[in-house]
């Protein structure tokens, strides 16, 4: 082979390589990708039972309740301020989910309109708010100034 | 006193970045020698400096200094004193410290150990170097100073992030950016080859020991934020593919190749435009990692803070670094020469089958990492892309390299028989098919993909001790004598196969886990028993336990046989952190041998009853043991004394002595 066909089959092995890839990721970007809603997007938008989603808000005071023998059939409410959303999970929750908090649950709703989580995700320490939530909140007005400032001054003594 | 001593430093630092920036280049190009000469005195000054600002931070850490604001921010003088020395760089300025520290050392290292290097390569390379390290000195300086003060110093510190108090903190970011910054050297020498506008396959011999001792300590810090990640989180999983864990991923795949690639240039002096470009893309994407993780584009654990100006500023020195490396490279590639031929089916050729492969999947992840954000920017829809979109893009496109991996090391240079290869692979491969059929007898309702899984890792670490028994001639001579060979081998030798064996046990232990690996989750009053696997714990009850600065809420449990036999006791807890009033879950861990037990416990309920998650993790320890194993490759590697001599001779010239010689 001269110089330049075994470049070419180089380059022609390069795009081969690069065309399977650009399948595989669009073909999974169909199937894999998640979109994030708020509650009110779910109510607005009719999304289709089964299909899989993100639901952020805030734990809604005062709707947790556990149930079952073994208490890991969790229930609660995310809020977005407007709208709310029913919540059934089944196992232990992260480390900082508390009601009133923020938090981000994955899964699919039921044919009933609740939405089944498979996904908690809680925040990592007490300044922190999932972008995702914080931008629903902002959204639906709800968004108080008290967390934009606890996000962005954690100053302010150890005692609280 | 120490925190302005230590700004300071960092001032005069910064002054003398920007001259070791200019003057090599300047002199480089008038041809005095005198000014060229001063880029080694300057870059070892810098790094003193550097030290002086990075040690005066840490004495503030150290003595609980709360009068200084991020030492306030983030320390506690309860802490014990390991995570008191952590926690400079368990915060955003601390980071960045860290960061400028460890770019300031490699500076100084060429400077000190560059001896053999040709003087304008190493002057200019430095001077490159200097850019990078007056870019970050002047981000820490503007945007992230911390040394600043308080007015009225409070008597305690607010705590660190109870997550990140772990002895894990103390080792996984300084290896993370040894590796992330060490490949600086190799962009430095990058772009001092392209302003020569010539290069020799000697600039690789050069550039290698940097980037195998970044790779190592990059591998080591992957690894380690893994297994950190694993226990610390208290899910159990040892890999997320969460942005931030692609961004040290995507480094560590083109720091890989560049590896690789290097190999091709030093020895057959093909390849040249190829690598350089890998040695921009490898510390461009240490750039974009640090983009994503300290510019709060991301909220996540890493994320310390969010502040759009410092976003916006590394987002300028990103913008600046990797568009003029990369236009640089538009204008000056075409000046470098084509090196040797080679045929598809040799060394070269398996080379840039890996070559392809490993820029492949780093595409995939870097689209799955970026198109979220990109997304976001463009049509305000939020989505996430998670471990399915990795698994089916990343996986089927690392089947292919891993396949091939033992066949590259058996095939010779320029023109290799691929028979002979298989051949010889022959009983690697009968192992592998034994493996496979094993794992579909044994196996009862797993994925069919596992088997091969296993067979794939099976043939990949007989395929790395074929190559050395094939060097060896082992078996084929007698066992003195093949000893004598495996003494006499290259040490590089030993740590391709060290480093190939352990991609095969890291492999193994993540087919293993993810396929055979059990959960179980309940709600146990004391008393009871749940079984997993073939073991039994009971629950014997809670109790009370305090730290130094935290309370413990542990559970004791009694691990068995399921036979009976006592085999300990394990013990989680929910900790609680009065100084930031934040719990975390800190799992408990019964390793046997490579199999591991994982327990961990929620709040207990007001029954008594207490909420747990239980997983048995078989072989779960391979995957960071392979790591273990790759870095000690990389070690054997960097051994070698072909990469200590000086240049090397024309190969020729060093073939014919050889025979000479025989």
């Amino acid at each position: 082979m001269t110089r330049k066909r075994r470049r070419l089959s180089l380059i022609g092995g390069g795009l081969a390589v690069l065309a399977v890839a650009t399948a595989l990721m669009l073909s999974a970007f169909r199937d894999s990708v998640v979109f994030f809603n708020s509650p009110s997007d779910v109510a607005e938008k009719h999304i289709a039972p089964g299909t899989r989603i993100r639901i952020g808000g805030l734990v809604k005071a005062g709707s947790f309740s556990h149930a079952g023998d073994d208490n890991l059939k969790i229930r609660f409410d995310i809020t977005d301020g407007s709208r709310e959303i029913a919540i059934a999970y089944y196992g232990v929750l992260p480390d900082l989910f508390r009601e009133g908090q923020s938090v981000v649950a994955e899964g699919a709703l039921d044919g009933s309109g609740v939405f089944n989580a498979d996904i908690i995700l809680a925040k990592h320490d007490e300044t922190y708010m999932p972008k995702e939530v914080a931008d629903a909140l902002k959204k639906s007005g709800r968004w108080k100034d008290d967390y934009a400032q606890r996000a962005a001054m954690p100053v302010g003594g150890n005692t609280k | 006193m120490i925190a302005e001593l230590g700004h300071y430093a960092l001032m005069l630092a910064l002054g003398l970045a920007l001259m070791q920036g200019v003057m090599p280049i300047l002199g480089t190009r008038n041809n005095d020698a005198a000014l060229a000469s001063m880029a080694a005195p300057t870059a070892v000054a810098q790094f003193t400096f550097v030290a002086i600002a990075f040690g005066a931070l840490a004495v503030c850490y150290v003595t609980s200094d709360f009068s200084v604001l991020n030492v306030y921010e983030n320390s506690n003088s309860t802490m014990p004193l390991i995570y008191r020395l952590a926690s400079v760089w368990g915060n955003h300025e601390g980071s960045m410290m860290l960061w400028v520290f460890i770019l300031a050392l490699f500076g100084a290292l060429v400077a000190g150990f560059g001896g053999n290097l040709p003087p304008a390569l190493k002057a200019n390379a430095l001077a490159v170097q200097a850019w990078i390290a007056a870019a970050f000195q002047l981000f820490i300086l503007t945007t992230s100073n911390p040394f600043l003060r308080l007015a009225d110093a409070p008597f305690e510190g607010q705590d660190l992030n109870p997550i990140l108090q772990d002895p894990g903190l103390a080792f996984h970011p300084p290896f993370l950016y040894l590796g992330y910054v060490g490949f600086s050297i190799a962009f430095s020498f990058a772009i001092a080859a392209l302003l020569e506008g010539h290069i020799e396959a000697a600039w690789a011999r050069f550039v290698r020991p940097w980037v195998l001792a970044a790779w190592m300590c990059l591998t080591l810090g992957i690894a380690g934020g893994s297994y950190w990640a694993y226990y610390e989180l208290g899910w159990g999983g040892f890999w997320f593919w969460d942005p931030v864990e692609n961004a040290s991923l995507m480094p560590w795949l083109a720091g890989t190749a560049l590896l690789h690639s290097a190999v091709v240039m030093e020895k057959r002096g093909a390849l040249k435009i190829w690598t350089i470009l890998l040695a921009i893309l490898a510390f461009s994407l240490s750039l974009i990692g640090t983009f994503l993780v300290r510019s709060g584009v991301l909220t996540s654990v890493h994320a310390f803070a969010n502040d759009p100006t410092r976003g916006i500023f590394i987002l300028a020195i990103l913008v600046a670094f990797i568009g003029g490396a990369l236009a640089l490279f538009a204008w000056r590639a075409p000046l470098l020469k084509q090196g040797g031929l080679f045929a598809p089916i040799s060394r070269e050729g398996a080379l840039v089958f890996n070559n392809l492969f490993l820029t492949t999947a780093c595409a995939t992840v870097f689209v799955g990492t970026l198109y979220p954000l990109a997304l976001e920017a463009l049509t305000g829809d939020k989505i996430s892309v998670g471990p399915p979109f990795f698994n089916l893009t990343f996986g089927p496109l690392f089947v292919p390299l891993l396949l091939a991996m033992p066949f590259g090391p058996l095939l010779g240079w320029k023109r290799g028989d691929l028979l002979a290869a298989a051949q010889r692979l022959l009983a690697a491969a009968a192992l592998a098919a034994v493996a496979i059929a094993a794992g579909f007898a044994l196996q009862h309702g797993g994925p069919v993909l596992a088997p091969f899984g296993v067979g794939l890792a099976i043939f990949i670490m007989a395929g790395a001790l074929t190559d050395i028994a094939e060097r060896t001639m082992f078996l084929r001579m007698p066992l003195g004598a093949a000893f004598l060979r495996a003494r006499g081998l290259p040490r590089s030798a030993w740590g391709t196969a060290f480093a190939h064996f352990g991609i095969g046990v890291t492999l193994m232990g993540i087919v293993v886990v993810t396929a055979w690996g059990s959960e179980r989750i309940a709600s146990l009053k004391p008393g009871e028993t749940i079984d997993i696997a073939h073991f039994r714990l009971t629950f014997d009850g809670i109790f009370d336990r305090l730290g130094p600065n935290y309370r413990d809420i542990v559970g004791h449990f009694t691990v068995r046989r399921a036979s009976g036999e006592l085999l300990g006791a394990m013990e989680p807890s929910r900790r609680t952190f009065p100084a930031r009033n934040m719990a975390t879950t800190e799992a408990a861990l019964m390793t046997r041998r490579v199999n591991q037990l994982y327990l961990s416990i929620g709040d207990p309920n007001p029954d008594g009853s207490i909420p747990v998650r239980l997983y048995f993790k078989p072989q779960v320890l391979m995957i960071w043991l392979g790591a273990l194993i790759m870095f000690v490759g990389g070690a054997l590697s960097l051994s070698d004394r072909r990469l200590r001599i000086g240049a090397p001779r024309p190969a020729r010239a060093s073939a014919a002595l050889q025979m000479a010689a025989e």
